[in-house]
C-alpha cells in the first residue's frame, strides 16, 4: 500500500496545482462567458507571457517581481490584440469558424515560438527553500505561486463586483441589447474582457515561468487542460470553474501517485469526459 | 453533365499515369508526396463528413491513433495480417466514436461543448499512447516489424512505391464516392436539418440520434482507415503524428482550407498544405523549423475571416454564379 | 421634441414599418396602440437606435438621431424600457439601477437619481440587494422603469409595459407611469391593453401592418370601434 505521507503530500500539491489552474480556467472563462468565443489559443499566449518573463529576467537582468508585472502588461497588450484583429470581424460567424480562427491562432503561435526560440525547454530559476512539515516536502515556490493565484482571482472578483466597468462586463455577459440602451458600447465593453483575460493569463504565466519550463508547445500540455477545467465547471460559470480546477488537479496529482504521471492525466480527462455525460452543462450547471 | 464526367475522367488517367511518367531522378519523392496527399485528404474527407453537418470533431487524432496502431500492435505482437487488423481496429473505433457519439446525441452536447469534448477524446487517446509504452513505444512510436513474412500482400508492406501510390489512390476515390453518396442521400437533408434546429428536426420525426451517430461512425471508421494506410505506408506510428490535439486540428485547418461544403475541398485543402510544407523544407532545410505551421496557422486565420467557403469553395461559389447569370441578361 | 416622419424599417427581407409619421411633444404622453404583430416594438426599436431605419428621419430636439446607434441616442436623452424588461438577471437591484446611470451625465448625478427612483418605487429600496431574476413581475416592471429614469432622460419610451403583468398589477403600473409623468418625463407608450393606456395618455396613434391608420387625442379614439373591439377580443 502506498505511503499516507505520499498520498497527503500528493494532495497538497494538487491543492496547490488547482490554484494556477483555477487561474488559467478564470482568464478563458471570463473571455468566454462575455463574448461567447473560447479562445482556443489562450494558454498559447499564456506560454508567450512566459517567453517574456523568461527573457527579461536571462537576457536584461531584469528583477523577477518586475519581470512579472510587465508579463501583465505583455498579456493585456496580447489579448487587446487579439480581440482586435482576430475576434471582433469574426464575431457574427457561425461558432466553428470562430473555433477554427483561434485554433489558426495556436498553430500561429507554437509556430512562431518554434521558429524564433527553438523547442528548447526554458525556466526561471528560483532559489526559494523546499519546506518540510512533518516529512512532507513543499515547494516554497508553488506555496508562493499558488498564494499569488488566489490573490489575483480575488482581485478579479472585486473588479467584477466592485468596479462600474466590471458590473458592465457582466451585464453585458447577460444582455448585449439592454447594457447598450444604458449607453453602454458593448464593442468597448468587449475589448476590456479581452485586456483583462489577457492580463490574467499574464499573471498566470509570470506564476507558471518558476514552476515549469517553456517551449513552443507548452499550451498543447495544459491548453486541453484548462479546456476541460472550464468546461466542467460550466463554461462562462467562474465560481464553478474555480472549483472544477481544485477536482482536476486533485485527481492528476493523487492518479499521478497512485499509479502513474500520465495516467493521472489519463484520469482526469476519462472523469471529464464521464462527466460531461452526466452533466454536459457543467457539474454546476444551474440548468441541467 | 458529359463535359464534367470527361473532366474527371482525364484527371484520374492523368493520375494513374503518373507512376508511368519519366520524373527523373526525384520520381520516388513525388510519388511520396503524391501519396500522403491521398492518404491525407482521404482523412480530410472523412472529417469533412461530420463537420459540413456542424459536428466539429477536434480530436480526430483519436480515430487515426486508434486505427493506426491497432492494426499495427496486432500485426507486432499477435501476427495478424493487416488485412484483418484494419476490420478489427475499425471496429475499435467506430466503437470509441459510438460511445462518445451517443451521450452527445442524446444530451444535446453540441457547438463548443462538443468541439472541447472531442479535443478531449483525442488527447486521451493520446495520452494512453504515451502512458503504455510498454506494448505502443511511448512518445518514440512503433515501427511495423519486419522479417519473416513481413513483405508482400500479406502485410502489405511492398519494396515498390508505386503499389502504395494506386492503394492510396483507389482510398481516396472510394472516400469521394463516400461523400457522394452521403450528399446525395436523405441523410443529407435530414442532417441538415438537424443542423439547423435539432427540435424541430426530431419533431418532424427525423430520428437525430441516430442519425448523428450513424454519421459519426461513418467518419470515424474511415479514418482508422486512413490512420492505418498511413501507418502501413510509413511502417512506423508515433502518438505526435498520429493522434493529439495537433494532427486533429491540421485536418481541420485542411478541410477548412479547400472548403468544407465541396467534394474536392478537403483533397485541394490538403494538396495545398502537403504542398507547401514540402515546398518549405526544401527551400529553406532545417534552418527554420517551424515555418510551415506558422503560415498555416496565418493562413487559417485570414482564411476564417475572409475566404470562408475556402479556396476551392470560393471557386465553385463563384463558378456556380457565373453560369446562373447568363439566364438574367437573357435579352427581353 | 421627438419627429418621427415617414420611416420604413424591418428586419432582414421582412418590412415591419412602411412610412411611419410620429410626433411626440415635450410634456406629452403618448400611446401608439394596436394588434399583435403591427410593428410598435420596431417603431421603438428604429428610435432608439437598435435597428436602423431604411427611409426616414428621425429627430429629437432637432438632433438627427435616426441611423444612430443605441449608446448614442441615449446620450441625447431617450430612455428605452424594453419589451420583456430585459433587466439583468444575474444582478441585483441596486447593480441594474448602477447601469442604467452608465452615461457620464447621469454618473454625476447618481445619488440623486437613485433617491428619487426609490421614492417613486420603494419596494426597489427594500430590495437593493436582491437578483433582479427573482422578483415579481411587477417589480421587474418597477426596476426596469426605475433604470429608465437613471440616465436622467427627456423621453422615456415604454415598450408593452404591462405584459405578463396580473390585471392587479397593470392598474398598480399604470398608477406608477402616471406619477412619473407627473414628476415631468415625456413618455411614448406602446401597448396592446387599448383601455387602460387611452386612460393614461394624451393623444395615441393606431398602428395596424405596419402602417398608421388612425391618430389624434385619446379621448376621441377611446369612442372608436377597435376599442370597443378590444372590450370583446381582448
Amino acid at each position: 500500500m502506498i505511503d499516507p505521507i505520499f498520498l497527503l503530500e500528493a494532495v497538497i500539491n494538487g491543492i496547490l496545482l488547482g490554484g494556477v489552474l483555477a487561474l488559467l480556467a478564470l482568464g478563458l472563462n471570463l473571455i468566454f462567458g462575455v463574448i461567447d468565443i473560447v479562445w482556443i489559443a489562450y494558454v498559447d499566449l499564456v506560454a508567450l507571457c512566459m517567453y517574456a518573463v523568461y527573457f527579461l529576467v536571462t537576457l536584461y537582468g531584469w528583477p523577477l517581481p518586475l519581470a512579472g508585472v510587465a508579463s501583465i502588461g505583455v498579456g493585456a497588450l496580447l489579448g487587446l490584440a487579439v480581440h482586435q484583429l482576430i475576434i471582433t470581424p469574426i464575431l457574427a460567424s457561425p461558432p466553428i469558424n470562430q473555433l477554427l480562427a483561434t485554433g489558426g491562432l495556436l498553430f500561429f503561435v507554437q509556430s512562431c515560438a518554434t521558429l524564433l526560440w527553438s523547442t528548447d525547454h526554458r525556466s526561471v530559476r528560483v532559489t526559494l527553500p523546499t519546506i518540510e512539515v512533518g516529512g512532507i516536502f513543499i515547494s516554497f515556490t508553488r506555496l508562493i505561486a499558488f498564494a499569488l493565484s488566489i490573490l489575483a482571482m480575488i482581485g478579479l472578483y472585486f473588479f467584477l463586483t466592485r468596479t462600474y466597468t466590471g458590473t458592465a462586463i457582466r451585464a453585458v455577459s447577460q444582455d448585449r441589447e439592454a447594457i447598450a440602451l444604458m449607453g453602454a458600447r458593448p464593442q468597448r465593453l468587449y475589448l476590456v474582457t479581452s485586456a483583462v483575460g489577457g492580463a490574467m493569463a499574464g499573471i498566470a504565466g509570470a506564476l507558471l515561468i518558476i514552476q515549469y519550463a517553456v517551449h513552443p508547445y507548452f499550451g498543447g500540455a495544459f491548453g486541453p487542460l484548462t479546456f476541460m477545467v472550464c468546461v466542467l465547471g460550466g463554461l462562462g460559470n467562474m465560481v464553478g470553474a474555480f472549483f472544477a480546477a481544485f477536482i482536476m488537479a486533485q485527481i492528476i496529482s493523487v492518479g499521478g501517485v497512485l499509479v502513474s504521471t500520465e495516467m493521472g492525466y489519463v484520469i482526469a480527462f476519462v472523469v471529464f469526459i464521464v462527466l460531461m455525460f452526466v452533466r454536459p452543462g457543467g457539474i454546476f450547471a444551474r440548468r441541467a | 453533365m458529359t463535359g464534367r464526367l470527361a473532366t474527371w475522367a482525364l484527371g484520374l488517367v492523368v493520375l494513374a499515369a503518373i507512376p508511368a511518367m519519366p520524373l527523373g531522378r526525384a520520381q520516388e519523392y513525388i510519388w511520396h508526396v503524391i501519396i500522403q496527399i491521398f492518404l491525407w485528404s482521404f482523412i480530410g474527407n472523412a472529417w469533412s463528413l461530420m463537420g459540413r453537418f456542424g459536428l466539429v470533431s477536434l480530436g480526430h487524432g483519436a480515430f487515426l491513433g486508434v486505427g493506426a496502431y491497432g492494426t499495427v500492435l496486432l500485426w507486432n505482437f499477435f501476427h495478424v495480417t493487416p488485412w484483418l487488423g484494419v476490420l478489427a481496429s475499425i471496429a475499435l473505433t467506430v466503437a470509441l466514436a459510438l460511445i462518445v457519439a451517443y451521450p452527445c446525441s442524446r444530451f444535446q452536447v453540441v457547438g463548443h461543448y462538443f468541439g472541447l469534448v472531442t479535443l478531449a477524446v483525442g488527447e486521451v487517446i493520446r495520452l494512453l499512447i504515451v502512458a503504455e509504452r510498454d506494448w505502443t513505444g511511448g512518445s518514440l512510436g512503433v515501427s511495423l516489424a519486419t522479417g519473416a513474412g513481413a513483405s508482400g500482400l500479406w502485410t502489405l508492406q511492398f519494396a515498390d512505391k508505386r503499389v502504395f501510390y494506386y492503394v492510396g489512390m483507389a482510398a481516396w476515390l472510394f472516400g469521394l464516392w463516400v461523400w457522394w453518396r452521403v450528399d446525395r442521400s436523405m441523410a443529407r437533408a435530414a442532417m441538415e436539418a438537424i443542423g439547423e434546429d435539432e427540435t424541430a428536426a426530431a419533431s418532424v420525426g427525423i430520428h437525430v440520434t441516430r442519425f448523428k451517430m450513424g454519421i459519426t461512425a461513418l467518419s470515424a471508421g474511415l479514418t482508422a482507415l486512413g490512420g492505418t494506410l498511413l501507418a502501413l505506408y510509413l511502417a512506423y506510428a508515433n502518438p505526435d503524428t498520429l493522434s493529439g490535439i495537433g494532427v486533429s486540428l491540421r485536418i481541420v485547418f485542411a478541410v477548412v482550407l479547400g472548403g468544407m461544403y465541396v467534394l474536392l475541398g478537403p483533397s485541394v485543402g490538403t494538396a495545398l498544405t502537403i504542398a507547401l510544407s514540402e515546398y518549405l523544407r526544401i527551400y529553406f532545410g532545417i534552418k527554420l523549423i517551424g515555418i510551415a505551421e506558422t503560415i498555416y496557422g496565418l493562413a487559417l486565420i485570414l482564411f476564417i475571416i475572409f475566404l470562408p467557403a475556402g479556396i476551392w469553395g470560393s471557386l465553385a461559389d463563384a463558378w456556380r454564379r457565373r453560369r446562373a447569370a447568363p439566364a438574367r441578361t437573357a435579352p427581353a | 421634441m421627438l419627429d418621427v416622419s415617414g420611416v420604413t424599417a424591418g428586419y432582414g427581407a421582412f418590412t415591419a414599418l412602411w412610412d411611419v409619421s410620429v410626433r411626440v411633444d415635450s410634456g406629452e404622453a403618448v400611446a401608439v396602440v394596436g394588434p399583435n404583430g403591427a410593428g410598435k416594438t420596431t417603431l421603438l426599436r428604429v428610435i432608439s437606435g437598435l435597428i436602423m431605419p431604411r427611409a426616414g428621419r428621425i429627430t429629437f430636439d432637432g438632433a438627427e438621431i435616426g441611423g444612430h446607434p443605441a449608446y448614442e441616442v441615449v446620450a441625447h436623452g431617450i430612455a428605452h424600457v424594453p419589451e420583456g424588461r430585459r433587466l439583468f438577471p444575474q444582478l441585483t437591484v441596486a447593480e441594474n439601477l448602477k447601469m442604467g446611470a452608465y452615461l457620464p451625465s447621469a454618473r454625476s448625478r447618481f445619488s440623486e437619481s437613485l433617491e428619487r427612483v426609490y421614492a417613486l418605487f420603494p419596494v426597489l429600496a427594500e430590495r437593493q440587494a436582491q437578483r433582479a431574476g427573482s422578483l415579481s413581475g411587477g417589480e421587474q416592471q418597477m426596476l426596469a422603469v426605475g433604470r429608465a429614469l437613471m440616465s436622467r432622460p427627456k423621453l422615456i419610451l415604454l415598450d408593452e409595459p404591462s405584459m405578463g403583468l396580473a390585471p392587479v398589477m397593470v392598474l398598480r403600473l399604470f398608477d406608477l407611469i402616471r406619477r412619473v409623468r407627473e414628476e415631468g418625463y415625456t413618455i411614448l407608450v406602446v401597448e396592446q391593453n387599448v383601455r387602460q393606456v387611452l386612460k393614461l395618455v394624451d393623444r395615441a396613434y393606431l398602428l395596424e401592418v405596419g402602417r398608421i391608420k388612425m391618430e389624434g387625442r385619446a379621448a376621441d379614439l377611446a369612442e372608436q370601434d377597435f376599442v370597443r373591439k378590444a372590450y370583446v377580443g381582448l
